[in-house]
């Protein structure tokens, strides 16, 4: 990896971060007029001047935008109306709970998806490869927010097993994790699949057949870090696809995370804060896709040699 | 066609979009008044639970309205924002496509630096963000909707450009004089048309799931318009007493996108000799 290949990817990614934090400022000021709707519809002229001029909305759009760029590179995304603290701190405390669960699907469907495709290909055409295809295609079609209310009906209605909703202890996370990683399992299976028997069907795994390497061997040795490559850039794609779904998810089962906190500030209007969110979450989101280009770069050295 | 009936899961599949598309056309001709509310048979169960009744044999909601009149109506909306969605991405995606594919250099560069940021955050993200500062409308969601997924046409649609206009024959078509629209729209796009066929079989559920999800968290399709998502998210109050509520459109979801992407995969594997040959 040469440097000015990195530099190029950081670049891209400043670029992409720069779109959004506009994205969202046109956003903000396209929607509404910031002083009407702190100030109230009986706000004077005289009130909502000097409130114009308090937080710069007198001045030119392009001065309004350099110091919105310049409040979000010091920290300060505004605060949040709903209960008056800095929009940041209210998306600290909520984090945890996310990355926690965020964590326990991730593993989940790592450890179903992939054992899953690997198997499925290694005996291509049988009952099982079947099985794991029909699992997979019925992971995407499946709803999580269904799969969700179904496992609610089941385990926490009629047989009273798991809690329905909250994060207090290790049982909360069962149903939420699963309804989360059911799609990406289904992913990670179907592509651990293909890659598996694309790497199977290579002409190296014939020589070494032909030079009597055992099929353990071959296996474990030869085909599977070689369909581990494409596989590790699929874990990339699909921490948007775990974004996405722990929007969802949580709010069906009142996880006290960020993605319940999105939903209810979209629906209490509480704009600072889903600024802040949506800056937020687009961030980690560059910054897990770098690290896993990176990666992925690291792990394969034909890759390597050729950037 | 032959070969797609001797599927016996496709066939499945077809037969159940045949049914949905059957009660979407004509299923208000047959159907009760779905907004005739009767408080005196509120969340009364489905023909075999007990309460249930041929009145109303897929029970009735919080109001007393018949769950099956609901059910038509909100498919109707669900498929039809689907649709409409679908459509406005691929045109908007494949034209934008050719533009790129066409010009190339710095035009190219921006609309890829577009669909690359597009592809950075999860759409229901971007969704959100425009809901919260503008307000739910329908037109907004329609036109949501149709920002779902435009990037993958315009991707594709820009790839296959530049790969066909290389060809001899491409070539051989614009020395003897054929303006460039005559290239892409009668040489160009038929044989790019079965990849965004099967596109559009991905696009579809895709934004079934999307608008459902949206509705069900009370972000999407607003009463006294209904959706399935928003059936279903109304359901969930009623969990412990009326579960059929949310679990009806969920099913009539999962069928949906299940059998639209048995479709798509025949279709996939059809089209797509490469894959037929190492993965049949």
């Amino acid at each position: 990896m040469s440097p000015t290949f990195i530099l190029t990817k950081i670049l891209r990614m400043a670029l992409t971060l720069l779109a959004v934090v506009t994205f969202t400022f046109i956003a903000l000021r396209l929607s509404y007029d910031p002083a009407q709707a702190m100030l109230g519809p009986d706000a004077t002229q005289r009130e909502m001047e000097q409130f114009r001029a308090k937080w710069h909305l007198d001045k030119s759009l392009i001065q309004q935008y350099v110091i919105y760029v310049r409040n979000l590179a010091t920290g300060d995304f505004g605060i949040s109306f709903r209960d008056g603290r800095p929009a940041l701190d209210v998306i600290f405390e909520r984090v945890p709970h996310t990355l926690q669960l965020g964590f326990v699907a991730y593993v989940f469907a790592i450890l179903i998806g992939v054992p899953a495709g690997i198997l499925a290909a290694l005996k291509r055409g049988s009952l099982f490869d079947r099985l794991i295809m029909v699992f997979s295609v019925v992971g995407f079609a499946l709803p999580n927010f269904f799969f969700g209310i179904l496992m609610i009906l089941v385990f926490s209605m009629m047989l009273q097993w798991l809690p329905s909703a909250g994060s207090s202890s290790w049982q909360h996370f069962i149903m939420p994790a699963a309804a989360l990683s059911l799609t990406l399992a289904g992913i990670l299976a179907r592509f651990t699949r293909s890659s598996m028997l694309e790497t199977l069907s290579k002409q190296y795994m014939r020589t070494a057949e032909a030079k009597g390497v055992s099929k353990m061997r071959r296996t474990v040795a030869h085909a599977l870090p070689n369909a581990a490559i494409p596989v590790v850039t699929i874990l990339g794609l699909m921490l948007g696809q775990l974004v996405a779904g722990t929007v969802v998810v949580e709010t069906v089962f009142a996880w006290p995370g960020v993605g319940r906190l999105l939903i209810s500030s979209v629906s209490g209007k509480d704009l600072a804060v889903v600024q802040a969110l949506v800056l937020f979450i687009a961030f980690a989101m560059v910054l897990a896709n770098f690290i896993v280009d990176m990666s992925y770069r690291l792990l394969d050295p034909r890759s390597r040699s050729k950037s | 066609m032959k070969r797609f009936l001797s599927n016996p899961v496709l066939a499945l599949a077809g037969l159940v979009l045949i049914v949905i598309a059957f009660m979407v056309l004509f299923g208000p001709l047959i159907s009760q008044d779905p907004s005739k509310q009767n408080l005196m048979s509120r969340l009364q169960g489905p023909v075999w639970t007990e309460g249930g009744s041929w009145d109303h044999w897929l029970g009735t909601d919080r109001l007393g309205r018949d769950m099956g009149a609901r059910l038509i109506v909100a498919m109707r909306m669900s498929i039809g924002v689907a649709l409409i969605g679908t459509f406005i991405g691929a045109v908007a995606g494949t034209i934008i496509g050719f533009i790129a594919g066409h010009f190339e250099g710095l035009v190219d560069d921006v609309l890829m630096s577009i669909v690359d940021i597009q592809l950075s955050l999860p759409f229901i993200l971007i969704a959100l963000t425009l809901l919260a500062f503008f307000g739910n409308s329908l037109t907004l969601f329609i036109v949501l909707m149709g920002l779902y997924g435009w990037e993958t046409y315009a991707r594709l649609t820009r790839g296959l450009v530049m790969a066909t206009k290389r060809q001899t024959y491409a070539r051989a078509i614009v020395a003897l004089g054929a303006s460039p629209a005559r290239l892409y729209l009668r040489h160009v796009l038929p044989n790019i048309a079965s990849a965004l066929i099967v596109q559009v079989t991905l696009t579809v559920p895709g934004i079934i799931l999307l608008e459902s999800s949206l509705s069900f968290l009370g972000m999407g399709i607003q009463t006294p318009l209904t959706s399935l998502g928003q059936i279903l998210g109304d359901g969930r109050e009623y969990l412990t007493t009326a579960w059929w509520i949310s679990v009806f459109p969920g099913l009539i979801i999962f069928l949906m996108t299940l059998s639209i992407s048995l479709i798509g995969d025949g279709l996939r594997d059809r089209l797509d000799p490469t894959l037929r040959a190492r993965d049949a």
